[in-house]
């Protein structure tokens, strides 16, 4: 089923290194024949994002900071000096300050709680507002990144929870508001998976084992689920789909107890 | 060279691009290999993958030299 992304152009926001979600998407993308184009933060970054997506055949690579509106700007004139339109867009952008990332959500500094919602939750909107402007009429689709710890409590996951759920409603808002463009926008929650965003959750390996003994498949999800599901969300499979928050966590959020096939595990 | 030594410096050559004579046990990860924060994040993940070893925020954080990641994988492999 080669071709399905055939003529599709795209922006990947997000990439960090071939262990990233993102990575699996574009992957998958590029596979199926979409032309991509992809954004990083920072020179840390660019060093990684490059290489990476040499192997898909694109040298399109430039930076975009999200939380600066000018430099958004900059960024899609870029973006657009080379393409005359845009087809959709991956949103996988999230950032809190990592001492904020385990222990008590309680102790959320203002600082914090502000850089996290306009890094996490607004940057979707500013850029969908931005990619929109390039979208052809016959529509675009745009994906984010969420996690289950938007919609139920996960420990240390704290004010990225919060974030994560402003996301999934934007969602929802910009989903309605794009509708008559024929425009959708929908979230991919995925599972834990060990990537260098994971890195700054505490207790990580706990969250990790504990889905991978407790969710209905009975195992943890991989870069390769989440690029499937990203695959459809972006082609023209999930058509009559917008405003969706699909999880790809291997069944993890219909569970309401631990399984009974499942030992007892605590902190190692 | 112990087998652990081995295989850490052959996992800092790939993952640092850089000659496997610089990268000895006294070698700083910054210092003298030029990692960034990123980097070291990244070669900790690449550890507990090659040794199935668990290496915690606390330890990886006093992890500075080549050395001190062979040493700490060697007290903990399993």
């Amino acid at each position: 089923m080669n071709g399905l992304m055939h003529g599709k152009r795209g922006l990947i926001m997000g990439l960090a290194n071939d262990k990233s979600l993102a990575w699996g998407i574009a992957k998958k993308l590029s596979e199926h024949g979409a032309e991509l184009a992809f954004s990083y933060q920072g020179d840390a970054l660019k060093k990684r994002v490059e290489p990476l997506a040499a192997q898909l055949g694109s040298d399109f690579v430039f930076e975009c900071d999200v939380s600066d509106m000018a430099a958004l700007d900059t960024a899609f004139d870029t973006l657009k000096s080379r393409w005359e339109t845009l087809d959709f867009v991956v949103h996988a952008i999230g950032f809190s300050d990592k001492s904020e990332l385990r222990g008590h959500y309680l102790d959320t500094s203002l600082d914090n709680f502000l850089m996290t919602m306009n890094i996490s939750a607004y940057s979707l909107v500013a850029v969908t507002k931005r990619a929109v402007e390039m979208m052809p009429e016959s529509g675009g689709s745009i994906i984010t990144l969420t996690y289950y710890g938007a919609e139920k409590v996960i420990p240390h996951y704290n004010v990225m929870g919060v974030a994560k759920a402003a996301l999934e409603s934007s969602v929802q808002y910009l989903a309605n508001d794009l509708g008559p463009r024929n425009i959708r926008v929908n979230a991919l929650s995925a599972g834990p998976v060990k990537t260098l965003a994971a890195s700054g959750i505490g207790d990580f390996r706990y969250i990790l084992k504990w889905n991978e003994l407790n969710a209905p498949l009975r195992r943890n999800i991989t870069i390769d689920d989440v690029g499937g599901a990203g695959l459809y969300l972006l082609s023209d499979l999930s058509s009559g789909v917008t405003g969706e928050v699909h999880h790809v966590d291997a069944g993890y959020h219909l569970v309401g107890m631990k399984q009974e096939d499942a030992p007892d595990i605590g902190l190692t | 060279m112990s087998d652990t030594a081995e295989r850490v410096q052959k996992i800092v050559v790939e993952h640092l691009g850089v000659e496997s004579d610089k990268v000895t046990q006294e070698a700083s990860f910054i210092d003298d290999l030029g990692a960034d924060s990123l980097d070291i994040v990244e070669l900790v993940m690449a550890f507990e993958e090659e040794f199935g070893v668990e290496i915690p925020d606390d330890a990886a954080e006093k992890i500075t030299t080549v050395g001190d990641a062979t040493k700490y994988i060697e007290e903990h492999k399993g």
